[in-house]
C-alpha cells in the first residue's frame, strides 16, 4: 500500500517507477484525482527521477495527455527527469499526431528508460 | 459529399444527459460490436478515441456538465462503416478558431488536441450548426 488510488509507485535506485491502476484514463473525476496524485510525486514527495509505465494502459484521452503535460512542466521547474514507457503503438500515434513524441523522452521498455537515466 | 450511402446493419438513436458515464455505455455497446465484427484494433481504438473526445466536447464544453441539458447520440453501423452524431444543448464554438495543439506555445492549452484526434482516426468529420452537431465516419481499414 503506497497511499495513492490510482498509481503503484516503486523505486529502482534513485528512479521512482509509476504503473497506472486503471487500463483507461478518461475525462472524469478519476483524471483529476490521477492528476493531483502525479502532481503529487514531485511537489511534495520530491521524485526527480521519475518513469511512467504504460503497460496497463490500453485508451487515454486528450485530457489525460493534458495532466502529462503539467506534470513535465512541474518535473522540469523542479528540474527533474521525465521518461515513458511501454507505450503500445495506438497510444504512441496519439503522441506522434500531437507530436507530444517531441516533447516527451518515450523509450521502448523499462530497462531501456532505466539505462537512459544513467 | 464525403458521407455516403450504407446498408446500415445497427442503429442507435438516444437522449442521454449531460453525463459521461451515460456516453460511455452506449460507446461500450458501439465497441463491443465493432469487435464482434472483428475490426481491426487500430480501428476500434479510432472510434473510441474519437467518440469519446466528441461526448467530452458535447457535455464537458458544450452543456457545461448542466443536468438540465442533454446529448443526442445517433449511431449507424455496418459491417464496414460507422457513423456517428453527437449534437449538445451548447453555445457551439468554431472548430476553424482552435489554435494548433502541436506548437509548444499552445502545448498547455486544453482545447484543440481531442479535435485533432477525431480527425486523424476518422475517415472524415464535420462540425454543423455552429459546432454543436459533430457527423463522424470511419470506414474499416483492410485487415
Amino acid at each position: 500500500m503506497n497511499g495513492y488510488r490510482h498509481l503503484d509507485v516503486s523505486e529502482i535506485g534513485e528512479v521512482t517507477i509509476v504503473r497506472f491502476r486503471d487500463n483507461k484514463i478518461v475525462e472524469d473525476i478519476n483524471i483529476q484525482e490521477l492528476g493531483q496524485e502525479l502532481f503529487k510525486l514531485v511537489e511534495v514527495d520530491g521524485r526527480r527521477r521519475l518513469l511512467l509505465d504504460f503497460a496497463t494502459v490500453d485508451f487515454l484521452s486528450s485530457a489525460a495527455l493534458g495532466k502529462l503535460i503539467t506534470l513535465d512542466k512541474k518535473m522540469k521547474a523542479h528540474g527533474g527527469v521525465l521518461k515513458l514507457s511501454n507505450i503500445r503503438p495506438e497510444i504512441y500515434e496519439v503522441f506522434a499526431i500531437t507530436k507530444l513524441n517531441r516533447l516527451f523522452d518515450i523509450r521502448p521498455d523499462d530497462a531501456d528508460a532505466l539505462a537512459a537515466f544513467q | 459529399m464525403p458521407f455516403s450511402e450504407e446498408r446500415w446493419t445497427w442503429q442507435c438513436d438516444e437522449m442521454i444527459p449531460s453525463d459521461v458515464v451515460a456516453g460511455r455505455r452506449l460507446l461500450e455497446e458501439i465497441l463491443h460490436r465493432l469487435r464482434a465484427m472483428h475490426w481491426p484494433r487500430r480501428d476500434v481504438f479510432g472510434v473510441h478515441l474519437a467518440t469519446d473526445e466528441a461526448l467530452a466536447n458535447a457535455i464537458i464544453h458544450g452543456n457545461a456538465s448542466d443536468s438540465r441539458k442533454h446529448v443526442r447520440f445517433s449511431c449507424r453501423l455496418s459491417p464496414r462503416k460507422i457513423h456517428i452524431e453527437i449534437v449538445d444543448e451548447g453555445d457551439g464554438f468554431d472548430p476553424n478558431a482552435l489554435p494548433d495543439p502541436t506548437t509548444p506555445a499552445h502545448h498547455s492549452c486544453p482545447t484543440g488536441r481531442g479535435v485533432m484526434l477525431m480527425k486523424a482516426f476518422m475517415s472524415h468529420v464535420d462540425f454543423q450548426e455552429g459546432g454543436r452537431r459533430v457527423v463522424m465516419e470511419k470506414h474499416r481499414e483492410a485487415d
